[in-house]
């Protein structure tokens, strides 16, 4: 059983299988015309793509409708919408007819959206989670890595919303993954490549964008070569490239790229929508800043707030360029966008998610109760698109496997487990999940009163909100404080090996010596 | 010791959870008619209800299991309990139907938990639980391909019975042969399809429990016999019995219940041809059909019938060159094909592993000649020997081929292509494992070859194996995208069928073979593997 190959498989194989599982429910906005939902999205996007000239995509034609979901991802979505649309036209034409097709529904053309999803998740996201275990972390057995990233696969948020609702999630959340790898294995202009890849498939990926340009700006100048430079062009010039090769159809008219542009960053539809687990929407209950004030005074707000509440992680990690923090600076990042940026989306605190998965393995306690609190964020969503029923084994899967590796079958014990503290945060983590249990219970069972109509979606987010606020601030804490583990090691000598592997994929030697200048060097600028 | 098993349990009722949705056969409208018939309607009137074409055709036992279930049923939705309401399947009803599936499920995963106690304690070189007998075990069983598929997908309560079948194995081992014998009585009386492995049980218990003693060579010592313990096997059977049965012989309705639970009307083979000699029996005779009137040996009127014969939805064909088979052949085959097995578990019983490898056989005589065998029976098979695979080398060797085949020829079951991905990643994940865990169970065991080959199989074997992979792509692959869907529609089920009774049988005869020669020298009693 100690086989890597033949763990591997297994668990891809089991991912699969509990992937196809969710996959058999019901999509947004089935049977529900005549908007229906992201699905009848997706499907008219590939039957849009396919039938009408590059030029139109982004544009209000005759035949291109952009109030009935009009394009409004980024080309990378819009090209693979048209692959998959060219798939779609060659197995059955009527799946993307032109106009005709609207609100298509049939049990084949369901099977072939699953089948989509499946076949980017196998080719992007699922190699580039064992990818990240397998290359990136050292100094733990194949077993205990496998089994976190059979957890990281198994994280219900993301199979949910691709498999179930009915998105591609696993491509753009994928290319960031790659983009992690690739930098832990010093290779960052394929990393830098793979994340502009990310951000033309989806523009939330901008969430992720501060903590990537502030890593590699901070190892360029902390770079002991004298051609720090040089390093910023070369990655610069991979990166506009990569742009431009992304947008080479648009480029040719301005015109064209602002058209883009305005469709990707829809100022015009609010500071949010539906009920979001974000500070905007749960201050609506108290102030109605909506009607308050204006929508250019909101932006600012918005802007204003996520840049003071990023700015000290951003500073850490440009000050400190590791992994270790790149990963935290991540989540951090997101999850400020999360909560006080503009137009967010429920479905986003998986850009937020993705990085905590990164880290199952270092904080296993505070990650596994993130990753929950955040799929329940999500519950009035998975309730209203008919997801419940998959949703509470999948948490329970989840929640199960993350205690398995952590478990003694897994990781041997180790010795810094504080007693008194572990017993505290099992209390609270308890009480969590008891309000969390109950909150979901009243949603699906108590009918909300007249006067209230959204009252159970309302407390699910402010209760959400306040979690992520406490994880945003544990994540800022945790990021400064990783620092002390590169000092101890600097120190002791002994305790190196151990802490190896939290480093990514840099020798332990070489990252203390790289600290211990980087330190000096912050000193000086200091 | 015990906590991984619950842990597995967990995971895999959520795997089940997930599998809510999916397709539902006919089998699930039966048992829903079943729980109305019991629910709305007098007991007296139980085996003679026929609104639905789905008459109750369990015993009784089953009959109050679903009477007990309606209880709770009514809680979700009342509507389903009504005999009127053919085909009723709301979103309620699924829920509680699928989950009385996984909650009775737990009866499998007590049993199994009480089995692995009985194994031999785990080794102390292994610091983790993974390579421990327990524990393959317990996956083996709680997450057995068959029964995810036929319970969870397709719509059988086959788990919680199989549970019942292994808690009465587990406490035969455990020296609890009363309370074994109870357990078995009580299965019977919920499906009377176990009455297969019944004459192992007979036999065992009757020479291991009535008889007291051996003789110095292993032979019985015929004055041991011990009429108290025999009378208390016999009352403790026939009350169990007469509590299921006893109602109904009262109202006089007892030849009613016998012919529902008897129905000789069906045909040799079902819809679907298990991969049973008699699969290899038509096949022959379609053979020789077309050679014998190309030859103009047979007249070409037969070819008439050829098309009823084919499509396998016809359940009585005609033979057209070999005899047809009557019922009394079957039975007599199955009987005849028994017996050198329980000759030599009464010769040498062989402790408990003697037992279960019996209790294997008789399910394979029956599995391999019975008369209107279901595919699903291989489970009848795969289940006991899953027990010895984890004990004994050469069993280990028959239990990969069998469930590997076994597991497959149940694949025709799922036909949906939405259930096709889990049908097939389940059965490469469990196959994968049970090769994986077989592999570092007898890692020690010298078994190379030179050739290329699976673990624990040697080339020949493998390559039977591995020619599954093509089989399967042609039959769900390559024949439709060919166009032959219409005009050979039979032809993927046939080839299934025929390829899958040759690996069968074969694993019949190897088992039977090690069994026989095994006893003879008294590997047994000298040596534990």
């Amino acid at each position: 059983m100690d086989n890597k190959g033949t763990l591997t498989f297994l668990i891809v194989v089991a991912a699969v299988s509990i992937r196809w599982c969710v996959s058999l429910n019901p999509y947004s906005g089935a049977g529900k015309p005549p908007m229906f939902g992201d699905y009848e999205a997706q499907r008219h996007w590939m039957e849009m793509t396919y039938h009408l000239p590059v030029k139109e995509w982004y544009h209000n034609t005759s035949t291109n409708d952009l109030q009935y979901w009009g394009l409004d991802y980024p080309p990378l979505t819009a090209y693979h919408s048209w692959l998959c649309g060219y798939v779609a036209d060659k197995v059955n034409p009527d799946w993307v007819a032109l106009q005709r097709s609207r609100g298509h529904e049939s049990e084949g053309h369901k099977l072939f959206m699953r089948y989509t999803v499946l076949v980017a998740d196998l080719l992007v996201y699922i190699p580039a989670v064992i990818a990240f275990f397998l290359w990136t972390v050292k100094d733990r057995s194949n077993i205990q890595l496998l089994a976190f990233a059979a957890v990281t696969l198994l994280y219900p948020g993301l199979v949910l919303i691709d498999y179930g609702h009915f998105q591609y999630n696993c491509i753009s959340l994928g290319f960031t993954l790659w983009a992690v790898v690739a930098m832990a294995t010093n290779h960052e202009l394929l990393g830098s490549v793979a994340f502009v890849l990310a951000l033309n498939y989806k523009q939330m990926e901008l969430y992720h964008a501060v903590p990537f340009f502030c890593y590699l700006l901070g190892r360029c100048l902390w770079s002991k070569d004298e051609i720090r430079l040089w390093k910023l062009a070369k990655i610069g010039v991979f990166v506009i490239g990569t742009f431009a090769l992304c947008w080479l159809p648009f480029l040719h008219d301005i015109d064209h790229i602002q058209q883009v542009i305005h469709r990707i960053f829809p100022f015009a539809r609010g500071l949010f929508e539906d009920k979001v687990s974000n500070i905007w929407c749960s201050l609506n209950v108290i102030i109605k800043l909506k009607n308050l004030l204006s929508q250019p005074l909101l932006i600012r707000l918005s802007l204003a707030s996520t840049l003071i509440c990023l700015a000290p992680s951003a500073v850490n990690l440009l000050l400190n360029p590791s992994i270790q923090k790149l990963k935290y600076a991540l989540v951090n990042s997101s999850l400020v966008f999360f909560l006080f940026s503009y137009q967010v989306h429920e479905k986003s605190i998986l850009i937020a998610a993705l990085p905590v998965c990164l880290l199952i393995h270092e904080q296993p306690f505070v990650c596994t109760w993130f990753l929950l609190i955040s799929v329940f964020s999500m519950l009035p969503l998975l309730i209203k698109d008919g997801l419940i029923l998959a949703t509470i084994p999948l948490m329970v899967l989840f929640y199960t496997g993350s205690k398995v590796s952590q478990s003694s079958w897994v990781t041997p014990p180790t010795s810094d487990q504080r007693g008194q503290s572990a017993s505290f945060r099992n209390f609270a983590f308890w009480c969590s999940i008891l309000g969390v249990i109950a909150l979901t219970a009243c949603s699906l069972v108590i009918q909300s009163p007249q006067r209230f109509p959204d009252l159970w979606p309302v407390l699910v987010s402010i209760y959400s909100c306040g979690h992520f606020i406490l994880f945003l601030i544990s994540f800022n804490y945790l990021q400064f404080t990783s620092e002390d583990i590169g000092q101890t090691s600097a120190i002791e000598g002994a305790v190196q090996s151990k802490l190896g592997g939290r480093d990514g994929h840099q020798g332990v030697g070489n990252k203390t010596k790289k600290g211990g200048k980087r330190k000096q060097k912050t000193n000086k600028v200091d | 010791m015990a906590a991984y098993i619950w842990v597995v349990v967990a995971c895999l009722s959520t795997l089940k959870c997930l599998l809510i949705p999916s397709y539902r056969s006919t089998d699930f409208e039966v048992h829903r008619n079943w729980l109305a018939i019991t629910h709305s309607l007098p007991i007296s009137k139980w085996y003679f209800e026929d609104t639905s074409e789905w008459t109750l055709d369990y015993p009784p036992f089953f009959a109050w299991f679903e009477y007990l279930l309606s209880q709770i049923a009514v809680l979700f939705d009342p509507e389903m309990l009504k005999v009127n309401n053919l085909g009723y399947a709301s979103s309620a009803t699924i829920l509680f139907q699928r989950l009385s599936v996984i909650v009775t499920d737990l009866v499998l995963a007590y049993a199994v938990k009480e089995f692995c106690l009985t194994l031999p304690k785990p080794r102390e070189d292994g610091v983790r639980g993974w390579s421990q007998p327990g524990f393959t075990l317990s996956i083996l069983l709680v997450a057995n391909f068959g029964l995810l598929i036929i319970d969870h997908i397709h719509f059988q309560y086959n788990g919680f019975l199989f549970g019942l079948m292994l808690l009465s194995i587990t406490r035969i081992c455990q020296d609890r042969t009363l309370e074994g014998a109870f357990w078995f009585a009580v299965l019977l009386n919920f499906k009377h399809i176990y009455i297969y492995v019944a004459p192992a049980y007979f036999v065992y218990l009757l020479r291991t429990y009535c008889f007291t003693a051996s003789n110095k060579n292993g032979g019985v010592k015929w004055t041991s016999f011990s009429p108290v313990r025999f009378l208390c096997l016999g009352v403790l059977v026939i009350s169990v019995c007469a509590l299921s049965f006893g109602p109904f012989i009262a109202m006089d309705q007892l030849p009613q219940v016998l012919s529902r639970l008897f129905p000789f009307k069906r045909g040799l083979c079902h819809a679907y041809w298990a991969p049973n000699f008699w699969a290899l029996y038509n096949v022959a005779d379609k053979a020789l059909t077309v050679v014998g009137v190309k030859t103009g040996v047979v007249s070409g009127d037969v070819l008439k019938h050829k098309a009823s014969m084919t499509a396998g939805l016809v359940q009585e064909f005609e033979h057209t060159v070999l005899p047809s088979v009557p019922p009394i052949a079957t039975f007599a085959l199955t009987g005849l094909t028994m017996l050198p097995s329980l000759l030599h578990l009464w010769r040498y019983p062989g402790g408990p592993k003697g037992f279960i490898r019996s209790i294997t056989l008789c399910a394979f005589s029956s599995f391999i000649f019975g008369w209107h065998v279901h595919e699903k029976a291989v489970l009848l098979m795969i289940v006991p020997l899953s027990l010895l695979a984890v004990q004994s080398f050469k069993d280990a060797q028959v239990f990969l081929l069998l469930s590997t085949v076994g597991h497959f020829s149940l694949f025709p079951l799922l036909f949906t292509p939405a259930e096709t991905p889990i049908k097939v990643c389940l059965m490469i994940a469990y196959t994968s494992f049970c090769f994986v865990s077989m592999d570092s169970c007898y890692r020690p065991i010298n078994y190379t070859f030179s050739l290329p080959h699976l673990p624990l199989l040697n080339p020949i074997d493998t390559m039977y194996i591995v020619g599954l992979v093509p089989l399967y792509v042609y039959c769900d692959i390559i024949h439709p995208i060919l166009g032959l869907s219409q005009t050979l529609a039979f032809l993927p089920l046939l080839l299934m069928s025929v390829y899958c009774s040759v690996g069968v049988i074969y694993s019949w005869l190897r088992l039977y073979w090690t069994t026989l020669k095994r006893g003879g020298t008294k590997v047994e009693h000298s040596k534990q593997e």
